[in-house]
Protein backbone atom coordinates (compact mmCIF):
# COMPACT_ATOMS: atom_id res chain seq x y z
CA UNK A 1 0.00 0.00 0.00
CA UNK A 2 1.58 3.27 -1.07
CA UNK A 3 -1.07 5.88 -1.68
CA UNK A 4 -0.31 8.73 0.71
CA UNK A 5 -3.18 11.03 1.65
CA UNK A 6 -1.14 13.14 4.08
CA UNK A 7 2.56 13.82 3.73
CA UNK A 8 4.31 15.72 6.50
CA UNK A 9 7.75 16.90 5.56
CA UNK A 10 10.30 18.39 7.96
CA UNK A 11 7.70 19.97 10.23
CA UNK A 12 9.05 22.12 13.06
CA UNK A 13 7.03 24.05 15.58
CA UNK A 14 8.53 26.42 18.10
CA UNK A 15 6.04 28.43 20.16
CA UNK A 16 6.55 32.09 21.03
CA UNK A 17 8.05 31.37 24.42
CA UNK A 18 10.73 29.25 22.74
CA UNK A 19 9.19 25.86 23.53
CA UNK A 20 9.90 23.46 20.67
CA UNK A 21 6.79 21.29 20.33
CA UNK A 22 7.79 19.45 17.16
CA UNK A 23 11.24 18.68 15.76
CA UNK A 24 11.61 17.80 12.08
CA UNK A 25 8.58 15.54 11.88
CA UNK A 26 8.35 13.45 8.72
CA UNK A 27 5.28 11.26 8.46
CA UNK A 28 3.13 9.74 5.76
CA UNK A 29 -0.45 8.65 6.28
CA UNK A 30 -1.80 6.17 3.75
CA UNK A 31 -5.23 6.52 2.19
CA UNK A 32 -7.90 4.45 3.92
CA UNK A 33 -5.86 3.36 6.92
CA UNK A 34 -6.44 3.82 10.63
CA UNK A 35 -3.29 5.37 12.01
CA UNK A 36 -2.84 5.59 15.76
CA UNK A 37 -0.52 8.25 17.12
CA UNK A 38 0.62 7.41 20.61
CA UNK A 39 2.62 9.50 22.98
CA UNK A 40 2.72 10.69 26.57
CA UNK A 41 1.17 14.00 27.64
CA UNK A 42 2.95 16.94 26.04
CA UNK A 43 4.59 14.78 23.39
CA UNK A 44 3.29 16.95 20.53
CA UNK A 45 0.28 14.93 19.32
CA UNK A 46 -2.24 17.77 19.48
CA UNK A 47 0.23 20.27 18.05
CA UNK A 48 0.82 17.96 15.09
CA UNK A 49 -2.92 17.61 14.48
CA UNK A 50 -3.45 21.36 14.87
CA UNK A 51 -0.77 22.05 12.28
CA UNK A 52 -2.28 19.66 9.76
CA UNK A 53 -5.75 21.10 10.35
CA UNK A 54 -4.45 24.63 9.91
CA UNK A 55 -5.09 26.39 13.20
CA UNK A 56 -1.48 26.46 14.32
CA UNK A 57 1.18 27.99 12.06
CA UNK A 58 4.23 25.84 11.30
CA UNK A 59 7.67 27.28 12.02
CA UNK A 60 9.15 25.21 9.22
CA UNK A 61 8.17 22.38 6.90
CA UNK A 62 5.21 21.41 4.77
CA UNK A 63 2.03 19.40 5.01
CA UNK A 64 0.48 18.02 1.82
CA UNK A 65 -3.15 16.88 2.13
CA UNK A 66 -4.34 14.74 -0.76
CA UNK A 67 -1.94 16.56 -3.08
CA UNK A 68 -2.68 20.06 -1.77
CA UNK A 69 -0.30 22.20 0.26
CA UNK A 70 -1.97 22.93 3.61
CA UNK A 71 -0.96 26.62 3.52
CA UNK A 72 -1.06 27.54 -0.17
CA UNK A 73 -4.09 25.39 -1.11
CA UNK A 74 -5.75 25.54 2.30
CA UNK A 75 -9.29 25.39 0.93
CA UNK A 76 -8.81 22.10 -0.91
CA UNK A 77 -6.78 20.63 1.92
CA UNK A 78 -9.09 21.57 4.79
CA UNK A 79 -12.34 20.61 3.08
CA UNK A 80 -11.11 17.01 3.13
CA UNK A 81 -10.48 17.02 6.87
CA UNK A 82 -12.80 16.53 9.82
CA UNK A 83 -11.53 17.08 13.34
CA UNK A 84 -12.82 15.83 16.66
CA UNK A 85 -10.89 17.90 19.20
CA UNK A 86 -9.75 16.73 22.59
CA UNK A 87 -11.66 19.36 24.57
CA UNK A 88 -15.45 19.67 24.70
CA UNK A 89 -15.78 22.97 22.90
CA UNK A 90 -19.40 23.16 21.80
CA UNK A 91 -21.53 26.30 21.80
CA UNK A 92 -23.57 25.58 24.96
CA UNK A 93 -26.76 27.45 24.06
CA UNK A 94 -27.26 26.07 20.56
CA UNK A 95 -29.23 22.95 19.61
CA UNK A 96 -27.62 19.76 18.34
CA UNK A 97 -29.18 20.13 14.89
CA UNK A 98 -28.07 23.75 14.46
CA UNK A 99 -24.56 23.03 15.73
CA UNK A 100 -23.99 20.20 13.28
CA UNK A 101 -25.63 22.07 10.38
CA UNK A 102 -23.48 25.12 11.16
CA UNK A 103 -20.35 23.05 10.70
CA UNK A 104 -21.48 21.78 7.32
CA UNK A 105 -22.07 25.36 6.15
CA UNK A 106 -18.73 26.45 7.55
CA UNK A 107 -17.02 23.91 5.34
CA UNK A 108 -18.67 25.40 2.28
CA UNK A 109 -21.22 22.65 1.73
CA UNK A 110 -24.83 23.28 0.75
CA UNK A 111 -27.43 22.28 3.35
CA UNK A 112 -28.19 18.55 3.29
CA UNK A 113 -30.71 17.63 6.00
CA UNK A 114 -30.69 13.98 4.90
CA UNK A 115 -26.95 13.69 5.55
CA UNK A 116 -27.22 15.45 8.92
CA UNK A 117 -30.03 13.08 9.85
CA UNK A 118 -27.92 10.06 8.86
CA UNK A 119 -24.97 11.28 10.94
CA UNK A 120 -27.13 12.04 13.98
CA UNK A 121 -28.83 8.66 13.78
CA UNK A 122 -25.53 6.81 13.45
CA UNK A 123 -24.36 8.49 16.67
CA UNK A 124 -27.66 7.95 18.53
CA UNK A 125 -28.24 11.72 18.61
CA UNK A 126 -31.42 11.88 16.57
CA UNK A 127 -33.71 11.99 19.60
CA UNK A 128 -31.64 14.85 21.03
CA UNK A 129 -31.54 16.96 17.87
CA UNK A 130 -33.59 19.82 19.34
CA UNK A 131 -31.84 19.73 22.72
CA UNK A 132 -29.50 22.52 23.66
CA UNK A 133 -25.93 21.30 24.11
CA UNK A 134 -25.81 22.54 27.69
CA UNK A 135 -28.46 19.95 28.58
CA UNK A 136 -26.42 16.99 27.27
CA UNK A 137 -24.08 14.73 29.21
CA UNK A 138 -20.34 14.80 28.55
CA UNK A 139 -20.53 11.65 26.45
CA UNK A 140 -23.35 13.06 24.36
CA UNK A 141 -21.43 16.30 23.82
CA UNK A 142 -18.53 14.23 22.54
CA UNK A 143 -20.87 12.51 20.10
CA UNK A 144 -21.90 15.96 18.89
CA UNK A 145 -18.25 16.81 18.26
CA UNK A 146 -17.98 13.69 16.11
CA UNK A 147 -21.20 14.59 14.29
CA UNK A 148 -19.80 18.07 13.63
CA UNK A 149 -16.64 16.57 12.18
CA UNK A 150 -18.65 14.24 9.92
CA UNK A 151 -21.17 16.87 8.83
CA UNK A 152 -19.22 17.88 5.73
CA UNK A 153 -18.38 14.31 4.62
CA UNK A 154 -14.59 14.46 5.17
CA UNK A 155 -12.20 11.98 3.58
CA UNK A 156 -9.79 12.28 6.50
CA UNK A 157 -10.88 12.22 10.13
CA UNK A 158 -8.70 13.27 13.05
CA UNK A 159 -9.80 11.96 16.42
CA UNK A 160 -7.85 13.62 19.20
CA UNK A 161 -8.41 11.51 22.32
CA UNK A 162 -12.04 10.89 21.29
CA UNK A 163 -12.92 8.47 24.05
CA UNK A 164 -11.35 10.31 26.97
CA UNK A 165 -13.84 10.28 29.81
CA UNK A 166 -16.62 8.37 28.07
CA UNK A 167 -18.22 5.17 29.32
CA UNK A 168 -17.59 1.73 27.88
CA UNK A 169 -20.85 1.55 25.95
CA UNK A 170 -20.29 4.87 24.25
CA UNK A 171 -16.72 3.95 23.48
CA UNK A 172 -17.84 0.79 21.73
CA UNK A 173 -20.45 2.76 19.78
CA UNK A 174 -17.78 5.21 18.69
CA UNK A 175 -15.46 2.51 17.49
CA UNK A 176 -18.28 0.96 15.49
CA UNK A 177 -18.77 4.32 13.81
CA UNK A 178 -15.03 4.54 13.16
CA UNK A 179 -14.97 1.06 11.63
CA UNK A 180 -17.93 1.98 9.43
CA UNK A 181 -16.12 5.11 8.25
CA UNK A 182 -13.01 3.13 7.45
CA UNK A 183 -15.13 0.72 5.44
CA UNK A 184 -16.40 3.74 3.50
CA UNK A 185 -12.81 4.68 2.66
CA UNK A 186 -12.28 7.43 5.23
CA UNK A 187 -8.71 7.73 6.50
CA UNK A 188 -8.60 7.94 10.28
CA UNK A 189 -5.84 9.34 12.45
CA UNK A 190 -6.41 8.95 16.16
CA UNK A 191 -4.55 9.81 19.26
CA UNK A 192 -5.45 7.99 22.40
CA UNK A 193 -4.26 7.14 25.85
CA UNK A 194 -6.22 3.89 25.69
CA UNK A 195 -3.54 1.83 24.03
CA UNK A 196 -5.78 -1.21 23.82
CA UNK A 197 -7.93 0.82 21.45
CA UNK A 198 -5.00 1.47 19.17
CA UNK A 199 -4.09 -2.18 19.43
CA UNK A 200 -7.59 -3.21 18.45
CA UNK A 201 -8.32 -0.60 15.80
CA UNK A 202 -5.15 0.64 14.12
CA UNK A 203 -3.45 -0.59 10.98
CA UNK A 204 -0.30 1.34 11.77
CA UNK A 205 1.13 2.84 14.91
CA UNK A 206 3.22 5.97 15.28
CA UNK A 207 4.90 6.89 18.53
CA UNK A 208 5.77 10.51 19.25
CA UNK A 209 7.83 11.63 22.20
CA UNK A 210 9.22 15.07 23.01
CA UNK A 211 8.13 16.36 19.61
CA UNK A 212 9.88 13.67 17.61
CA UNK A 213 8.43 10.70 15.79
CA UNK A 214 10.15 7.80 17.50
CA UNK A 215 8.70 5.00 15.46
CA UNK A 216 6.18 4.25 12.73
CA UNK A 217 5.33 0.63 12.07
CA UNK A 218 2.58 -1.68 10.90
CA UNK A 219 0.82 -2.76 14.07
CA UNK A 220 1.27 -6.48 13.42
CA UNK A 221 4.94 -6.04 12.53
CA UNK A 222 5.49 -3.87 15.58
CA UNK A 223 3.93 -6.46 17.85
CA UNK A 224 6.06 -9.15 16.26
CA UNK A 225 9.26 -7.15 16.30
CA UNK A 226 9.04 -5.64 19.73
CA UNK A 227 6.47 -7.78 21.44
CA UNK A 228 7.59 -10.69 23.60
CA UNK A 229 5.78 -13.66 25.11
CA UNK A 230 6.08 -15.35 28.46
CA UNK A 231 5.43 -18.99 29.28
CA UNK A 232 4.94 -19.70 32.99
CA UNK A 233 5.11 -23.32 34.20
CA UNK A 234 3.81 -24.20 37.66
CA UNK A 235 5.90 -27.07 38.98
CA UNK A 236 4.77 -30.04 41.04
CA UNK A 237 7.83 -29.78 43.29
CA UNK A 238 9.87 -26.65 43.98
CA UNK A 239 13.40 -26.29 42.64
CA UNK A 240 16.23 -24.69 44.59
CA UNK A 241 18.08 -23.82 41.39
CA UNK A 242 17.93 -24.42 37.65
CA UNK A 243 19.71 -27.60 36.51
CA UNK A 244 22.85 -26.67 34.49
CA UNK A 245 21.40 -28.34 31.39
CA UNK A 246 18.50 -25.83 31.40
CA UNK A 247 20.53 -22.72 32.12
CA UNK A 248 19.79 -20.04 29.51
CA UNK A 249 19.12 -16.31 29.69
CA UNK A 250 15.44 -16.65 28.68
CA UNK A 251 14.59 -18.98 31.59
CA UNK A 252 14.25 -17.95 35.23
CA UNK A 253 13.03 -19.47 38.48
CA UNK A 254 10.75 -17.58 40.85
CA UNK A 255 11.90 -17.03 44.43
CA UNK A 256 9.66 -19.73 45.89
CA UNK A 257 10.96 -22.25 43.31
CA UNK A 258 7.50 -23.24 42.17
CA UNK A 259 7.43 -21.40 38.82
CA UNK A 260 9.61 -21.41 35.76
CA UNK A 261 9.26 -18.33 33.57
CA UNK A 262 10.38 -18.55 29.93
CA UNK A 263 10.52 -15.26 28.02
CA UNK A 264 10.74 -15.61 24.26
CA UNK A 265 10.01 -14.05 20.88
CA UNK A 266 10.43 -15.32 17.31
CA UNK A 267 14.23 -15.69 17.52
CA UNK A 268 14.38 -18.79 19.75
CA UNK A 269 12.30 -20.91 17.38
CA UNK A 270 14.49 -19.79 14.46
CA UNK A 271 17.59 -20.87 16.44
CA UNK A 272 16.06 -24.28 17.19
CA UNK A 273 15.57 -23.72 20.92
CA UNK A 274 11.95 -22.76 21.28
CA UNK A 275 9.17 -24.03 23.56
CA UNK A 276 9.19 -27.60 22.22
CA UNK A 277 12.93 -27.88 22.93
CA UNK A 278 12.41 -26.53 26.44
CA UNK A 279 9.62 -29.01 27.20
CA UNK A 280 11.80 -31.91 25.99
CA UNK A 281 14.69 -30.68 28.17
CA UNK A 282 12.37 -30.47 31.21
CA UNK A 283 11.18 -34.03 30.65
CA UNK A 284 14.76 -35.25 30.32
CA UNK A 285 15.66 -33.45 33.56
CA UNK A 286 12.72 -35.13 35.33
CA UNK A 287 10.93 -31.85 36.04
CA UNK A 288 7.17 -32.10 35.82
CA UNK A 289 4.59 -29.30 35.88
CA UNK A 290 0.91 -29.21 36.77
CA UNK A 291 -0.18 -26.09 34.88
CA UNK A 292 1.01 -23.51 32.40
CA UNK A 293 -0.08 -20.21 30.96
CA UNK A 294 1.24 -17.76 28.38
CA UNK A 295 1.10 -14.01 28.19
CA UNK A 296 1.88 -11.72 25.23
CA UNK A 297 3.21 -8.21 25.80
CA UNK A 298 0.68 -5.56 24.85
CA UNK A 299 1.14 -2.47 22.78
CA UNK A 300 1.14 -0.60 26.06
CA UNK A 301 4.21 -2.52 27.23
CA UNK A 302 5.93 -1.76 23.93
CA UNK A 303 4.98 1.89 24.13
CA UNK A 304 6.19 2.27 27.70
CA UNK A 305 9.49 0.56 26.82
CA UNK A 306 10.00 2.77 23.80
CA UNK A 307 9.30 6.01 25.63
CA UNK A 308 11.45 4.95 28.58
CA UNK A 309 14.26 3.98 26.26
CA UNK A 310 14.26 7.39 24.56
CA UNK A 311 13.94 9.44 27.73
CA UNK B 1 -16.19 34.03 -2.22
CA UNK B 2 -18.01 30.94 -0.94
CA UNK B 3 -21.32 32.16 0.47
CA UNK B 4 -22.18 29.03 2.49
CA UNK B 5 -19.65 29.67 5.29
CA UNK B 6 -20.49 33.39 5.30
CA UNK B 7 -24.16 32.50 5.66
CA UNK B 8 -23.36 29.94 8.39
CA UNK B 9 -21.46 32.47 10.51
CA UNK B 10 -24.01 35.22 9.84
CA UNK B 11 -26.99 33.05 10.77
CA UNK B 12 -25.28 31.69 13.89
CA UNK B 13 -24.55 35.23 15.09
CA UNK B 14 -28.09 36.39 14.34
CA UNK B 15 -29.42 33.35 16.19
CA UNK B 16 -27.44 34.49 19.23
CA UNK B 17 -29.30 37.82 19.06
CA UNK B 18 -32.65 36.03 18.94
CA UNK B 19 -31.65 33.96 21.97
CA UNK B 20 -30.66 37.08 23.91
CA UNK B 21 -33.38 39.44 22.76
CA UNK B 22 -33.68 41.23 26.10
CA UNK B 23 -30.00 42.05 26.29
CA UNK B 24 -29.38 42.60 22.56
CA UNK B 25 -32.45 44.57 21.52
CA UNK B 26 -34.80 45.51 24.33
CA UNK B 27 -32.16 46.92 26.68
CA UNK B 28 -30.46 49.38 24.24
CA UNK B 29 -33.85 50.48 22.88
CA UNK B 30 -35.18 51.24 26.36
CA UNK B 31 -32.06 53.07 27.55
CA UNK B 32 -31.90 55.23 24.41
CA UNK B 33 -35.64 55.92 24.57
CA UNK B 34 -35.23 57.05 28.18
CA UNK B 35 -32.70 59.60 26.96
CA UNK B 36 -35.26 60.94 24.50
CA UNK B 37 -37.81 61.24 27.29
CA UNK B 38 -35.45 62.90 29.78
CA UNK B 39 -33.35 65.16 27.51
CA UNK B 40 -35.84 65.62 24.71
CA UNK B 41 -39.31 65.86 26.20
CA UNK B 42 -38.62 66.91 29.83
CA UNK B 43 -35.44 69.06 29.84
CA UNK B 44 -35.41 69.83 26.11
CA UNK B 45 -38.57 71.93 26.27
CA UNK B 46 -36.72 74.42 28.50
CA UNK B 47 -33.71 74.76 26.18
CA UNK B 48 -33.73 77.05 23.15
CA UNK B 49 -33.43 75.71 19.63
CA UNK B 50 -30.00 74.98 18.19
CA UNK B 51 -29.57 75.96 14.53
CA UNK B 52 -33.33 76.16 14.18
CA UNK B 53 -33.84 72.61 15.50
CA UNK B 54 -35.58 71.85 18.79
CA UNK B 55 -33.21 70.48 21.41
CA UNK B 56 -35.10 67.18 21.63
CA UNK B 57 -34.68 66.59 17.90
CA UNK B 58 -31.11 67.95 17.90
CA UNK B 59 -29.82 65.21 20.19
CA UNK B 60 -31.40 62.31 18.29
CA UNK B 61 -28.51 61.81 15.79
CA UNK B 62 -25.95 61.98 18.60
CA UNK B 63 -27.81 59.48 20.77
CA UNK B 64 -28.28 57.15 17.83
CA UNK B 65 -24.59 57.46 16.98
CA UNK B 66 -23.66 56.64 20.60
CA UNK B 67 -25.83 53.53 20.50
CA UNK B 68 -24.60 52.58 17.01
CA UNK B 69 -20.93 52.83 17.98
CA UNK B 70 -21.21 50.94 21.26
CA UNK B 71 -23.53 48.24 19.94
CA UNK B 72 -21.47 47.63 16.78
CA UNK B 73 -18.32 47.22 18.86
CA UNK B 74 -20.03 45.03 21.49
CA UNK B 75 -21.86 42.79 19.01
CA UNK B 76 -18.79 41.97 16.94
CA UNK B 77 -16.37 41.67 19.84
CA UNK B 78 -18.63 39.40 21.89
CA UNK B 79 -19.36 37.03 18.99
CA UNK B 80 -15.70 36.41 18.31
CA UNK B 81 -14.55 36.48 21.92
CA UNK B 82 -17.18 33.93 22.94
CA UNK B 83 -15.90 31.51 20.29
CA UNK B 84 -12.40 31.95 21.69
CA UNK B 85 -13.68 31.61 25.25
CA UNK B 86 -15.62 28.40 24.56
CA UNK B 87 -12.87 26.99 22.35
CA UNK B 88 -15.16 26.61 19.36
CA UNK B 89 -12.98 29.07 17.41
CA UNK B 90 -11.16 25.95 16.13
CA UNK B 91 -14.20 25.33 13.93
CA UNK B 92 -13.64 28.62 12.15
CA UNK B 93 -9.87 28.35 11.96
CA UNK B 94 -9.85 24.79 10.62
CA UNK B 95 -12.58 25.41 8.05
CA UNK B 96 -11.75 25.98 4.38
CA UNK B 97 -12.74 29.63 4.47
CA UNK B 98 -10.86 32.79 3.67
CA UNK B 99 -10.21 35.60 6.11
CA UNK B 100 -12.52 37.81 4.05
CA UNK B 101 -15.37 35.32 4.48
CA UNK B 102 -14.81 35.16 8.24
CA UNK B 103 -14.85 38.96 8.52
CA UNK B 104 -17.91 39.35 6.27
CA UNK B 105 -19.81 36.78 8.34
CA UNK B 106 -19.03 38.24 11.77
CA UNK B 107 -18.98 41.93 10.84
CA UNK B 108 -22.01 41.58 8.57
CA UNK B 109 -24.04 40.11 11.44
CA UNK B 110 -22.84 42.69 13.98
CA UNK B 111 -23.54 45.59 11.61
CA UNK B 112 -26.98 44.18 10.72
CA UNK B 113 -27.93 43.98 14.39
CA UNK B 114 -26.80 47.57 15.00
CA UNK B 115 -28.66 48.91 11.97
CA UNK B 116 -31.78 47.03 13.05
CA UNK B 117 -31.51 48.67 16.48
CA UNK B 118 -31.11 52.11 14.90
CA UNK B 119 -34.25 51.60 12.84
CA UNK B 120 -36.20 50.56 15.94
CA UNK B 121 -34.89 53.55 17.88
CA UNK B 122 -35.62 55.96 15.03
CA UNK B 123 -39.18 54.68 15.04
CA UNK B 124 -39.38 55.02 18.82
CA UNK B 125 -37.89 58.52 18.89
CA UNK B 126 -40.53 59.81 16.48
CA UNK B 127 -43.05 59.35 19.32
CA UNK B 128 -41.14 61.78 21.56
CA UNK B 129 -39.50 64.38 19.30
CA UNK B 130 -40.29 66.05 15.97
CA UNK B 131 -37.92 64.13 13.68
CA UNK B 132 -36.91 65.38 10.22
CA UNK B 133 -34.91 63.58 7.58
CA UNK B 134 -33.17 65.97 5.19
CA UNK B 135 -31.20 63.42 3.18
CA UNK B 136 -32.09 59.71 3.45
CA UNK B 137 -29.17 58.72 1.20
CA UNK B 138 -26.58 60.21 3.56
CA UNK B 139 -28.38 58.84 6.62
CA UNK B 140 -28.14 55.37 5.13
CA UNK B 141 -24.55 55.89 4.00
CA UNK B 142 -23.41 57.07 7.44
CA UNK B 143 -25.39 54.33 9.11
CA UNK B 144 -23.89 51.52 7.05
CA UNK B 145 -20.35 52.91 7.01
CA UNK B 146 -20.33 53.54 10.77
CA UNK B 147 -21.90 50.19 11.63
CA UNK B 148 -19.42 48.31 9.45
CA UNK B 149 -16.40 50.31 10.60
CA UNK B 150 -17.14 49.94 14.32
CA UNK B 151 -18.07 46.29 13.89
CA UNK B 152 -14.62 45.85 12.38
CA UNK B 153 -13.21 47.57 15.46
CA UNK B 154 -15.28 45.19 17.61
CA UNK B 155 -13.88 42.25 15.65
CA UNK B 156 -10.36 43.48 16.47
CA UNK B 157 -11.26 43.88 20.15
CA UNK B 158 -12.76 40.36 20.18
CA UNK B 159 -9.43 38.98 18.99
CA UNK B 160 -7.36 41.17 21.30
CA UNK B 161 -9.40 40.65 24.47
CA UNK B 162 -8.32 37.84 26.76
CA UNK B 163 -11.02 38.42 29.36
CA UNK B 164 -14.58 39.72 29.64
CA UNK B 165 -13.43 42.97 31.28
CA UNK B 166 -11.37 43.94 28.23
CA UNK B 167 -14.44 43.51 26.03
CA UNK B 168 -16.09 46.42 27.84
CA UNK B 169 -12.96 48.53 28.07
CA UNK B 170 -13.21 50.28 24.70
CA UNK B 171 -17.01 50.79 24.54
CA UNK B 172 -17.19 52.13 28.10
CA UNK B 173 -13.92 53.96 28.56
CA UNK B 174 -13.21 55.20 25.05
CA UNK B 175 -16.28 55.31 22.83
CA UNK B 176 -18.87 56.52 25.36
CA UNK B 177 -16.76 59.47 26.69
CA UNK B 178 -15.72 60.48 23.17
CA UNK B 179 -19.36 60.45 22.05
CA UNK B 180 -20.56 62.47 25.05
CA UNK B 181 -17.75 64.97 24.41
CA UNK B 182 -18.24 64.80 20.65
CA UNK B 183 -21.19 67.12 20.27
CA UNK B 184 -23.98 64.61 20.86
CA UNK B 185 -25.78 66.94 23.28
CA UNK B 186 -24.52 70.32 22.06
CA UNK B 187 -23.14 72.14 19.07
CA UNK B 188 -19.41 72.77 19.37
CA UNK B 189 -20.15 76.44 18.52
CA UNK B 190 -21.44 76.65 22.10
CA UNK B 191 -17.93 75.93 23.47
CA UNK B 192 -15.22 78.54 24.17
CA UNK B 193 -12.77 78.89 21.20
CA UNK B 194 -10.00 76.88 22.90
CA UNK B 195 -12.26 73.90 23.61
CA UNK B 196 -13.70 74.09 20.10
CA UNK B 197 -10.18 73.44 18.77
CA UNK B 198 -9.60 70.64 21.27
CA UNK B 199 -12.92 69.02 20.39
CA UNK B 200 -11.94 68.85 16.74
CA UNK B 201 -9.31 66.29 17.73
CA UNK B 202 -12.14 63.98 18.78
CA UNK B 203 -12.94 61.76 15.79
CA UNK B 204 -16.49 61.10 16.97
CA UNK B 205 -17.31 64.80 16.43
CA UNK B 206 -17.07 64.21 12.68
CA UNK B 207 -19.36 61.18 12.79
CA UNK B 208 -22.04 62.89 14.90
CA UNK B 209 -21.82 66.05 12.82
CA UNK B 210 -22.16 64.24 9.49
CA UNK B 211 -25.04 62.16 10.77
CA UNK B 212 -26.82 65.24 12.14
CA UNK B 213 -26.31 67.04 8.81
CA UNK B 214 -28.15 64.24 7.00
CA UNK B 215 -31.12 64.76 9.37
CA UNK B 216 -31.34 68.56 9.64
CA UNK B 217 -28.84 70.01 7.19
CA UNK B 218 -26.80 71.56 10.06
CA UNK B 219 -23.32 70.47 11.05
CA UNK B 220 -20.27 71.41 13.11
CA UNK B 221 -17.78 70.34 10.44
CA UNK B 222 -18.13 69.94 6.69
CA UNK B 223 -19.76 66.83 5.19
CA UNK B 224 -16.52 66.07 3.34
CA UNK B 225 -14.54 66.03 6.62
CA UNK B 226 -17.10 63.66 8.17
CA UNK B 227 -16.96 61.27 5.22
CA UNK B 228 -13.16 61.41 5.16
CA UNK B 229 -13.01 60.58 8.89
CA UNK B 230 -15.25 57.54 8.66
CA UNK B 231 -13.34 56.29 5.60
CA UNK B 232 -10.09 56.78 7.51
CA UNK B 233 -11.47 54.69 10.39
CA UNK B 234 -12.60 52.05 7.93
CA UNK B 235 -9.18 51.87 6.27
CA UNK B 236 -7.40 51.67 9.64
CA UNK B 237 -9.67 48.86 10.85
CA UNK B 238 -9.27 46.89 7.62
CA UNK B 239 -5.49 47.30 7.72
CA UNK B 240 -5.38 46.09 11.35
CA UNK B 241 -7.51 43.03 10.54
CA UNK B 242 -5.35 42.21 7.52
CA UNK B 243 -2.30 42.36 9.80
CA UNK B 244 -3.99 40.13 12.40
CA UNK B 245 -4.78 37.45 9.86
CA UNK B 246 -1.36 37.69 8.24
CA UNK B 247 0.44 37.21 11.54
CA UNK B 248 -2.14 35.03 13.32
CA UNK B 249 -2.06 37.48 16.27
CA UNK B 250 -3.94 35.90 19.22
CA UNK B 251 -5.65 33.49 16.84
CA UNK B 252 -3.04 31.08 15.58
CA UNK B 253 -0.10 30.33 17.83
Amino acid sequence: MNDPIITIDGLNKTYEGGFQALTRVDLTIQRGEIFALLGPNGAGKTTLISLVCGFVNPSEGHVIVDGFDSVRDYRQGRERIGLVPQELTNEAFETVWNTVSFNRGLFGKSPNPAHIEKVLKSLSLWDKRYNRLMTLSGGMKRRVLIAQALSHEPRILFLDEPTAGVDVELRRDMWNVVRGLRDDGVTIILTTHYIEEAEEMADRIGVINRGEIVLVEEKAALMKKLGSKQLTLQLHSPLTELPPALAQEELSLTADGYELVYTYDGRQEEEGRGISTLLTQLEQAGISFKDLHTRQSSLEDIFVDLVKERS
Amino acid sequence: MNLYPVRAIYMAEMARTRRTLLQSVVSPVISTSLSFVVFGAAIGSRITEIGGVSYGAFIVPGLIMLMLLTQSVSNASFGLFFSKFSGSIYEILSAPISYLEIVVGYVGAAASKSILLVLIILGTSSFFVPLEIADPFWILTFLVLTAVTFSLLGFIIGIWADGFDKLQLVPLLVITPLTFLGGSFYSIDMLPPFWQSVTLANPVVYLVSGFRWSFYGISDVSLGASVAMILLFLAASLATIAWIFRTGYRLKP
